[in-house]
């Protein structure tokens, strides 16, 4: 019996922290759609829902309720097998960056001896990191390269030609600004010396500007109009556009597999805030907060999560602000805008990084 | 979510050895699962989603082989950039579903015989490990790490790295001569305003677009 627990106890560990992060990210994408209608709303001068709840509050699970029981229709001469799986890769790689998150900093001054077995010994500190990978930047970018067949396997699997276009379009405006944003990425990288998310947290703790926003202004400005192609928003919505191609690649899905690409689409937004975050503006790091409290305890850890989701707010706030304030680009503006601007942008950047690291190293 | 040092405290070796050999057999099979799969359909699309799976599986043996940085790679580029451009062209170009083509048949005989020599080499090259002298293991897991590949790529592989760059540019370069167009076709709009022209010189004032 002991052996068995003290066997499975890093799984129980891991398993209960994917469920806190996961459950935590799921419940924030799910007012995210919230407080995008009403934003919206004010925006355009009306109220948005208010009818399910106090404010609305109850309305992500009126929706979620509405998708269950609506019809699942399956266009008859679509290749099935890939219809079905576009959405599930579409969610499962906007999904699966979670791991990687830096949540919050260290624990330190909890004493494990509570545990039975003696599973408490030689634990010191508590990461609220899911994962700590070494290549941590890599595998975000590589998960949301991946995404990108969601879009186009659905567009081509639905049998008709709007989806088509749309799911090509998609992908084509993904995969150009996908390099734009790698590429402004590597200022960061460079100045904090490794690709791993709590590593660059660290790096900017310790460098002389506190947040990286500082020196890498152009970078950041790069990533996050990078960031907002990516998840096809607005201005870059055009292959969802309704006067364009009717829905575009979601077209002919419906229910809950609709359900799944909004969800994907809400959970990229929440991924490239938490990028944007953590590489830019210090993650969870708030300056002169360990004057304060003390870093390593408790009060510390909540206190920083705490400013770590309000700076995600923050930037779904951008978002949501962003859509209903300015119009779309049309394609070719799009793919012009992408390929012979942001990117030189990006590389500038890059140059003048690798000039000025040098110059202070030396 | 604790430290590493935990697991190696409370893990044995044999533990660890068990479960990474258990591994090794599911992510490969998995990959030899998705690559008879991409041979097997006659519908190119699902090839290419077959092929990307092989890619993804290839990138978890990496993993286990304490590489994270080519392992991140490897899906960043092979199943994120290339795999995306070969569902592209199968996309745009509507390839039709592969039909069996009759008169070939002493293809498949072929086929079969020179599977069945590579079938033989393997088994020969799986013999000679098995009695080759067994050398310790390098157990450095820091060799994986992006900070050694970046200081070995730039200090002792200099050369093949700039060779590899030149070759890229090559194949950019290609590309763009190839798709370029050499003289744009000209096309002129005229615009005529026929209902106000009363003779036959008026025509001067007709409009020219050019295109």
């Amino acid at each position: 019996m002991e052996q068995i627990v003290k066997t499975a106890f890093p799984f129980i560990v891991f398993a209960v922290a994917i469920l806190l992060a996961f459950q935590g990210v799921l419940m924030i994408v799910a007012y995210t759609v919230l407080a995008e209608r009403k934003v919206l709303g004010w925006i355009q001068g009306r109220i948005g829902p208010n009818r399910v709840g106090p404010w609305g509050v109850l309305q992500p699970f009126a929706d979620l309720l509405k998708f269950i029981f609506k019809e699942d229709l399956v266009p008859d001469k679509s290749t099935k097998f890939i219809y079905f799986l576009a959405p599930l890769v579409a969610l499962t790689c906007a999904l699966l960056p979670i791991v990687v998150y830096p949540f919050g900093p260290v624990i330190n001054t909890i004493d494990w001896s509570f545990l039975p077995y003696g599973l408490g010994e030689g634990i010191t500190q508590l990461p609220m990191t899911i994962a700590r990978i070494d290549v941590g930047v890599l595998f975000v970018l590589g998960i949301t390269s991946v995404g990108v067949y969601g879009i186009a396997l659905a567009g081509w699997s639905s049998n008709n030609k709007y989806s088509l276009m749309g799911g090509l379009r998609s992908s084509a405006q993904m995969i150009s600004y996908e390099l734009a944003m790698g590429a402004s990425v590597i200022g960061v990288v460079m100045l904090a010396g490794t690709l791993d998310l709590s590593g660059i947290i660290q790096a900017q703790i310790t460098s002389p500007f506190k947040w990286y926003i500082i020196p890498q202004f152009i970078g950041f400005i790069v990533f996050l109009i990078a960031a907002f192609a990516e998840t096809n928003r607005v201005p870059f919505d055009l292959p969802e556009a309704e006067t364009e191609l009717v829905a575009g690649f979601h077209t002919e899905y419906s229910a809950l597999k609709f359900a799944l690409f909004f969800m994907a689409e809400y959970v990229n937004m929440f991924t490239v805030s938490v990028m944007c975050v953590t590489l830019f503006l210090g993650g969870w790091y708030v300056p002169g907060l360990g004057k304060i409290l003390t870093p390593g305890s408790i009060p510390y850890a909540l206190v920083s999560h705490v400013a770590f989701i309000g700076k995600i707010c923050a930037f779904l706030f951008l978002y949501i602000w962003i859509r209903g304030t300015l119009p779309r680009f049309r394609f070719d503006q799009l793919m012009n805008f992408g390929w012979k601007f942001l990117l030189p942008l990006a590389l500038l950047n890059v140059i003048l990084t690798i000039v000025i690291v040098y110059f202070l190293n030396s | 979510m604790f430290v590493k040092t935990y697991h190696f405290l409370l893990l044995t070796s044999h533990l660890i050895k068990m479960a990474t050999t258990a591994l090794f057999f599911v992510f490969a099979g998995l990959a030899i699962a998705c690559a008879l799969s991409t041979v097997y359909h006659r519908n190119p699309l699902y090839s290419a989603v077959s092929l990307i799976g092989v890619f993804i599986s290839l990138s978890c043996i990496y993993v286990t082989l304490a590489a994270p940085f080519i392992a991140a790679v490897q899906i960043l580029i092979y199943a994120g950039a290339i795999m995306v451009l070969v569902i592209f062209v199968i996309m745009l170009l509507n390839l039709d579903e592969d039909k069996p083509y009759r008169k070939l048949n002493y293809l498949y005989a072929l086929g079969g015989f020179l599977g069945i020599v590579l079938l033989a080499q393997t088994f020969f090259i799986f013999v000679a490990v098995k009695k080759a002298p067994q050398t310790p293991v390098n157990t450095d897991e820091t060799v994986g790490k992006t900070l050694n590949i970046g200081a070995n790529m730039y200090t002792e592989y200099l050369l093949p790295v700039e060779i590899v760059g030149v070759l890229l540019l090559m194949a950019i370069i290609g590309g763009v001569i190839l798709v370029r167009r050499l003289s744009q076709p000209e096309l002129t709009l005229i615009v005529n305003n026929e209902l106000d022209r009363r003779n036959e010189g008026d025509e001067k004032d007709d409009y020219r677009i050019a295109l």
